[in-house]
């Protein structure tokens, strides 16, 4: 099935990054950018992705502020937040937020791993 | 001597220049933590390619007071010096935030030298290393040196290398907890090194978007 994944970077290099790791898992999956967490907030209502990858430190608002805010917007968006700062306090501030951890820069891999776990999860809960 | 000249970079250069300072200083943050035991917050690093005297006048607007910083000098593809630069207020604060804070004031004055190289030395390593790593490249890095003075001093010409550079100025605030700490890092690189540089970000930007990248001119 074909899926919606918001990237949320202020890096458009770290948003061409996720592209190109999203393009050669799921090539016919859409990617939504967004620059900043008000754009986010934006594509989020306007489109609703079922994945949010979200940068943590961004000028303004950060990804872990942005994380709970669309928890709220959609509580069944799987959220996950992207940093290279993966001090304890920030990981356990992501998953209180109810997001994933994943390390910058991100890995082809782990974003493989992070979306098939994610798909498993959403069909588990739909059964 | 004159230091004019300095290369332009692209936006999406820039943008991969700071993605790499990110990395590098989230990294050394992370090396911090372990020293200090508590969460070191870091702002967006804010990356600016400056003439010498740019970086001098931002520097002195931003702090009228004496500063102190921890230099290292590199070398390898890239060649230059990075500084760790503090308002020496706030230098008392980084040792005593680092050795605990049940020592009496002389004991952290007789540490502060060695303390202030190690904390340098850390948050420097990590940060010229993981950005080494990322363009593939490695780098030497000398022991580091604790020196007092303003910005004029800190950017002063680098020993045979008279052929001019700029800086790379990296504006960053690390706060730890609730700490009042304060910095700045920036590189000084010559010309032949800043055109290295460019090309190496170029090939990073290559390896990270998986497009060919056409860079801009070199010189602004």
């Amino acid at each position: 099935m074909i899926q919606k994944v918001l990237i949320v970077d202020d890096s458009k290099l770290a948003r061409m990054a996720a592209a190109k790791a999203l393009k050669a898992l799921h090539p016919d999956w859409v990617l939504l950018e967004a620059a900043n967490a008000e754009e986010g907030l934006a594509r989020v209502r306007d489109s609703s992705p079922e994945f949010a990858l979200l940068d943590f430190n961004m000028p303004g608002k950060d990804g872990i502020v942005l994380a709970a805010e669309l928890r709220d917007l959609n509580p069944r968006m799987s959220i996950a937040v992207i940093s290279a700062n993966h001090q304890v306090e920030v990981i356990g501030r992501a998953r209180a937020a109810g997001a994933v951890f994943l390390a910058k820069p991100l890995t082809e891999r782990a974003l493989g791993d992070y979306l098939n776990v994610a798909v498993e999860q959403r069909s588990a809960a739909t059964e | 001597m004159t230091s004019a000249f300095s290369i332009s970079l692209s936006e999406l250069e820039l943008d991969a220049l700071t993605e790499l300072v990110n990395l590098g200083v989230s990294g050394a943050a992370l090396s911090l933590r372990e020293m200090v035991h508590e969460e070191v917050v870091l702002s967006v690093p804010k990356v600016a390619v400056v003439t010498r005297e740019q970086a001098i006048a931002t520097l002195g607007e931003q702090e009228s007071k004496r500063l102190v910083a921890v230099q290292q000098d590199f070398a390898g593809d890239i060649s230059g010096r990075a500084l760790l630069i503090f308002p020496e207020t706030k230098s008392m604060e980084l040792v005593r935030a680092v050795v605990g804070g049940n020592l009496s004031l002389e004991d952290i004055a007789e540490l502060e030298q060695e303390a202030l190289a190690e904390t340098g030395n850390v948050l420097l390593n990590g940060c010229l290393g993981t950005i080494a790593n990322n363009l593939q490249r490695s780098l030497r890095i000398s022991l580091p040196e604790v020196i007092y003075g303003d910005g004029a001093e800190f950017f002063a010409a680098i020993p045979s290398r008279e052929s001019g550079y700029s800086v790379l100025f990296i504006h960053i605030n690390f706060a730890v907890r609730n700490r009042d700490i304060r910095g700045y890092i920036a590189m000084l690189l010559d010309i032949p090194s800043q055109l290295a540089l460019k090309d190496l970000i170029g090939a990073f930007i290559e390896r990270t978007t998986g497009q060919v990248y056409v860079p801009s001119s070199n010189v602004g």
